[in-house]
């Protein structure tokens, strides 16, 4: 079905939800998944601190390489 | 701040991995851990006062105040304990852990670690098997009578035999453990064996009566869980060598007191980061349901934070028949620790993981940004004071700790990027 939907042999990388790529196999779709979710799961306060840590230690690693 | 946190993060590693804890001895808590008092219970967990404690550490306290002479009754031990004569101390900031309720107070004895890298020391009391027993929150009778006899046969035997056996040396004991099976959390069978393989010549050759060395041979054959009361103060010694290095963001401890889980930091010192206690999913004891769970409770997950207990079910697939799920469960959970773990052990290693280490040294940042919780396995209390235990199984800490220590973290060192 999906190869007649996209008129050519279909391919496909899916990202976090493992079942989605289980599913396309069973189909015969070749399929890579990767274990990918959002980081801190989206919650956004979180990677805003996150964020805020990596601003940080890139400034701490360019002195050090300026040094 | 100039802080690389990688650089930080293997500084504390690698005092964790440099830890040699080595069983020195037997005291009574009242001589030998730092600020104890008579009207003093250290227990399990985060501080927490009398009127949040669940039942089985309010029946723990109830337990330890008869057993001190405090309180004749149990009534009186729980008006008593309500009052500012009794002051109440985690376990934690007093260099020890206590399994479970972990109420531990001034007559006890306890297990005395040094650490033959700086000379630091940890403490726990004796384990007292499974079932009713005082760490589950049970106080009757035969709980009260069994300490006594831990305090007055038991202690004294081992204190004798202990400079009388080989140096004991916890992290090789822990080591081969692994390789026999052990997680030394919820499965000590083959470490309690090592144990008693080193121990029993020097019990022997001790002055007691014969029937004195006799019970204590049969009350440590008999408690798979005996080796317990000592991972656990040598795991918190590992930990105790990475407790204040500044920036790290390595959590050196977790522990819960039976309400709340609480967490500490190498980078933020001595500050207490919590969150409610969650329900252990496991195997209940028959005639027990999930109504009858206490919230998690227990020093015990020291182990985890060491690299152990949970983090290392992939060796102890045995262990799945005492806390629930599948041996492929047991493997998947010590290769997701991996993901929030900044370095491997060097001392513990996994056979059926072309022996590689076990996971050590949780990241805080890892836990936030992948938002994959540690694994820990577990006893289960009952949440009623007086019953005890009614099961094992698996949990994680609550989500909450963590963010609350990643908010400090940033506050204390780059708020303003």
């Amino acid at each position: 079905m999906l190869k007649d939907f996209f008129g050519k042999k279909v391919k496909v990388i899916n990202l976090g939800i493992a079942s989605f790529a289980d599913d396309l196999r069973k189909q015969g779709v070749e399929t890579v998944h990767t274990d990918w979710r959002p980081p801190a799961g989206g919650n956004k306060k979180i990677q805003a601190l996150l964020t805020k840590v990596a601003n940080w230690q890139s400034k701490v690693k360019s002195a050090k390489g300026a040094r | 701040m100039h802080i690389d946190i990688q650089q930080a993060n293997a500084t504390a590693v690698n005092a964790i991995q440099a830890a040699q804890p080595v069983l020195k001895g037997i005291g009574t808590a009242i001589d030998v851990v730092p600020g104890m008092k008579k009207n003093l219970i250290l227990h399990a967990g985060p501080p927490i006062t009398w009127e949040k404690m669940s039942g089985p550490l309010r029946g723990a306290v109830i337990g330890a105040l008869i057993y001190e002479g405090l309180a004749k009754t149990p009534e009186e031990a729980e008006k008593m304990a309500a009052t500012d004569k009794i002051e109440y101390s985690p376990w934690h900031e007093h260099d020890g852990v206590g399994p479970m309720a972990g109420v531990g107070t001034a007559s006890m004895p306890v297990r005395i670690l040094e650490n033959q890298t700086n000379g630091r020391k940890t403490f726990c009391t004796l384990n007292e098997g499974l079932g009713k027993v005082l760490r589950y929150g049970a106080f009757s009778e035969e709980v009260i009578t069994r300490l006594k006899w831990m305090e007055t046969v038991l202690a004294p035997v081992l204190k004798a035999a202990i400079p009388l056996a080989p140096q004991i040396n916890l992290k090789n004991m822990i080591a081969q453990a692994l390789q026999m099976g052990d997680e030394v959390h919820n499965r000590n069978k083959a470490a309690t064996s090592l144990l008693i393989r080193e121990l029993a010549p020097a019990i022997v050759k001790t002055d007691f009566p014969t029937a004195d060395k006799a019970k204590v041979l049969e009350f440590m054959h008999s408690n798979d869980h005996f080796f317990l009361n000592l991972s656990m103060p040598a795991a918190k010694m590992m930990l105790q060598a990475a407790e204040w290095i500044e920036g790290s963001t390595i959590v050196t401890t977790m522990c819960r007191n039976g309400t709340e889980f609480g967490i500490r930091v190498a980078g933020l010192k001595d500050r207490w980061f919590t969150g409610p206690a969650q329900i252990v999913k496991g195997l209940l004891f028959p005639g027990f349901s999930e109504e009858d769970c206490n919230p998690d409770i227990g020093d015990s997950a020291i182990t985890e934070t060491c690299g152990i207990g949970g983090f290392s079910m992939a060796a102890a697939p045995a262990i799945v028949k005492f806390v629930g799920g599948t041996v492929n469960d047991a493997m998947n959970f010590t290769r997701k620790m991996y993901e929030i773990t900044d370095g491997e052990s060097q001392a513990f290693q996994i056979p059926n993981m072309e022996f590689r280490g076990s996971p050590l040294g949780i990241n805080l940042l890892k836990v936030c940004e992948k938002n994959i919780l540690p694994q820990i396995n577990t006893g289960i209390a009952h949440k009623n004071a007086g019953v005890g235990q009614v099961g094992a199984g698996l949990v994680n800490p609550p989500m909450k700790c963590f963010e609350d220590a990643l908010e400090a973290y940033v506050e204390k060192y780059c708020k303003d990027e």
